[in-house]
């Protein structure tokens, strides 16, 4: 397990490093600094900003400084949200995003898996008809179509939900974020848990626990869950990285002063500093966070650790 | 299969066709008939917005656009993968094993993010969305070209080309990239509806196609600022972008299945 472990995390770096990079450059080779504006500034004035922000050094001495910072955590200053830093930014906008993302990400896991098991036994029947429908049309339906449509049905008309952020209070609010941003992996995970079940009950050892009398109950609990999840588990990555993405939509639509409305801010002001931290950041995120789906699957299956 | 299809067909041919039918003009503003519902007035069969401009024409144009950027992004992403895979796959041994990791680690990459990216340092570009969301989408491509030249490389006919004194280049690119046609086809109408996902979603964030051109994407977002009195400003475009992913998606499975079926007898 530790070679494993050693070999994984050892593996991420590079990934990280080809991140930072990529990111770096994309921004820098752009034509145009991100100081130009219609109003032209006096010569010396722009020289000034330039030197201020180091945009006069070459670009290996700017990415050299900009790795640097990177490791102590500094990601330079914001180019337009001015005296605060883009690590301070990120600081104030980030609790929010996860507490949507950790909830959202609850509700597709218990939706989902329980609703994947139960079409499974009943596969075939009207049920399992109506999961697999809506599993599509979720998995089909892209979260800034969905979110404003609840918002339409949910707070504009039928009034039952606050349909934005701020003035409303208590756990309201959450309700509508929450389950938009869960919709899609709620598909996606009743769809794979479904198939695995269903692969899972055609096996031998589940014919040999049923004719040893067990109820279909306790075959479910202690034989077929763990296999059946095994999918799901893989799939937990990508999930990760679809709510995040969802959340910038759904931070947008719901006036939700999480990371995601910093970002797509950032993207519309040209905050280069701003983006390209957020970048770094998720992606950051997201590569540790499939590390540790990595690790979590070498310890339930240890064939894993054999590869 | 065939209801998706026919429902592409028809909304396909409303794109092209459709502007003509109308006598709006989709950039004109009309400021006397501001957020008009839909109806027969003035010929605004779904209404106008808020600069009275006639919706009938922006949805049509909306979708010419998003499916023009579908198709295109589909065709690059389309080149990249099938070059790569088929390389990979041909080639094989240490430049396969190498190849492919490389897409096993763009794999965890989050790709929206560096499109977002590369829309704010280069403005918004049009020809850029084209290449951006194309690039995003060859790794599933690489992968499934590669597995079937894996299959191919060792038939009949490549070892005959092989000894008549064939380039590698040119087996790779006349004698396999053909027959891999089908599998590719299949999953080209896998990969329309997500490059569609992703540049409406650049569009919603205003970060895509710019005004006055416009597309799905754009038109949802213009709908979301205005669903409090003018739903049908969201609602018209909101359900043709979802009509249009749940068929390509329809369709798209259809084929794979069929596909599968035929190859696995």
């Amino acid at each position: 397990m530790l070679r494993y472990t050693l070999l994984r995390v050892l593996g991420a770096i590079p990934t990280l490093l080809l991140v930072v990079v990529l990111a770096f450059l994309m921004v820098h080779a752009a034509p145009g600094g991100p100081f130009d504006d219609e109003r032209v500034l006096p010569v010396d004035v722009a020289a000034n900003i330039q030197a201020a922000y180091h945009l006069d050094e070459p670009l290996p001495a700017q990415f050299a400084r900009y790795l640097s910072g990177l490791l102590h955590g500094d990601l330079g200053p914001s180019y337009r949200y001015r005296d605060y830093t883009v690590a301070e930014l990120i600081r104030s906008g980030f609790p929010l995003s996860l507490r949507l993302g950790v909830l959202a990400m609850a509700l597709a896991l218990l939706v989902g898996i329980s609703s994947g098991i139960v079409a499974a036994l009943r596969q075939g029947s009207m049920l399992d008809r109506m999961v697999m429908f809506f599993a599509v049309t979720g998995i089909s339906i892209p979260v800034f179509v969905v979110a404003p449509l609840l918002v339409l049905l949910f707070a504009v008309n039928l009034q039952w939900l606050p349909a934005g952020w701020s003035g409303a209070s208590g756990a309201a609010k959450y309700i509508l974020p929450v389950i938009t941003l869960a919709l899609p992996q709620i598909a996606y995970i009743a769809r794979l848990t479904r198939a695995s079940m269903i692969d899972v009950l055609g096996t031998d050892f589940i014919r040999t626990a049923r004719a040893q009398g067990l109820g279909t109950k306790v075959i479910i609990r202690v034989h077929a869950f763990k296999p059946a999840i095994m999918p799901v588990l893989s799939y937990l990555g990508p999930a990760i990285a679809a709510i995040l993405t969802g959340s910038v939509v759904v931070e947008e639509v719901f006036g939700i002063p999480g990371l995601g409305q910093f970002f797509v801010r950032g993207a519309l002001n040209r905050d280069y500093t701003l983006v390209l931290g957020i970048v770094i950041f998720y992606a950051t995120l997201i590569i540790a966070l499939n590390l540790a789906v990595d690790l979590l699957y070498g310890v339930i299956d240890p064939r894993v650790r054999q590869r | 299969m065939k209801t998706s299809a026919g429902l592409l067909l028809l909304i396909l041919l409303l794109a092209i066709v459709g502007p003509w039918l109308s006598p709006n003009e989709y950039q004109a503003t009309n400021f006397d008939a501001i957020l008009q519902a839909p109806g027969t007035a003035g010929m605004h069969w779904f209404g106008t917005d808020d600069l009275g401009r006639d919706l009938f024409v922006r949805t049509l144009l909306g979708i010419r656009i998003t499916l023009l950027v579908a198709v295109v992004a589909s065709l690059v992403s389309l080149i990249i993968g099938v070059s790569y895979g088929a390389i990979a796959g041909y080639v094989g041994g240490r430049v396969d094993a190498v190849m492919m990791r490389f897409v096993d680690t763009l794999y965890a990459l989050p790709f929206i993010f560096f499109v977002i990216l590369l829309m704010v340092a280069f403005e918004r570009n049009f020809l850029l969305i084209f290449v951006a969301i194309g690039a995003i989408n060859w790794l599933d491509m690489a992968r499934i070209v590669r597995g079937q030249t894996l299959s191919l490389r060792e038939r009949e006919f490549v070892d005959a080309a092989r000894l008549t004194g064939v380039s590698s280049m040119r087996i790779i690119f006349r004698h396999i990239a053909p027959n891999l046609l089908g599998i590719v086809a299949v999953y080209v109408t896998l990969t329309i509806p997500q490059a569609i996902l992703v540049e409406s979603f650049l569009s919603f964030l205003g970060l895509g196609v710019q005004e006055p051109q416009t597309s799905l994407g754009a038109l949802v977002d213009a709908g979301v600022n205005q669903m409090e009195g003018a739903a049908w400003m969201l609602l018209i475009p909101a359900a043709l972008l979802a009509l249009i992913l749940l068929s390509f998606n329809f369709l798209g499975d259809a084929l794979r299945d069929f596909f599968d079926a035929r190859q696995s007898q």
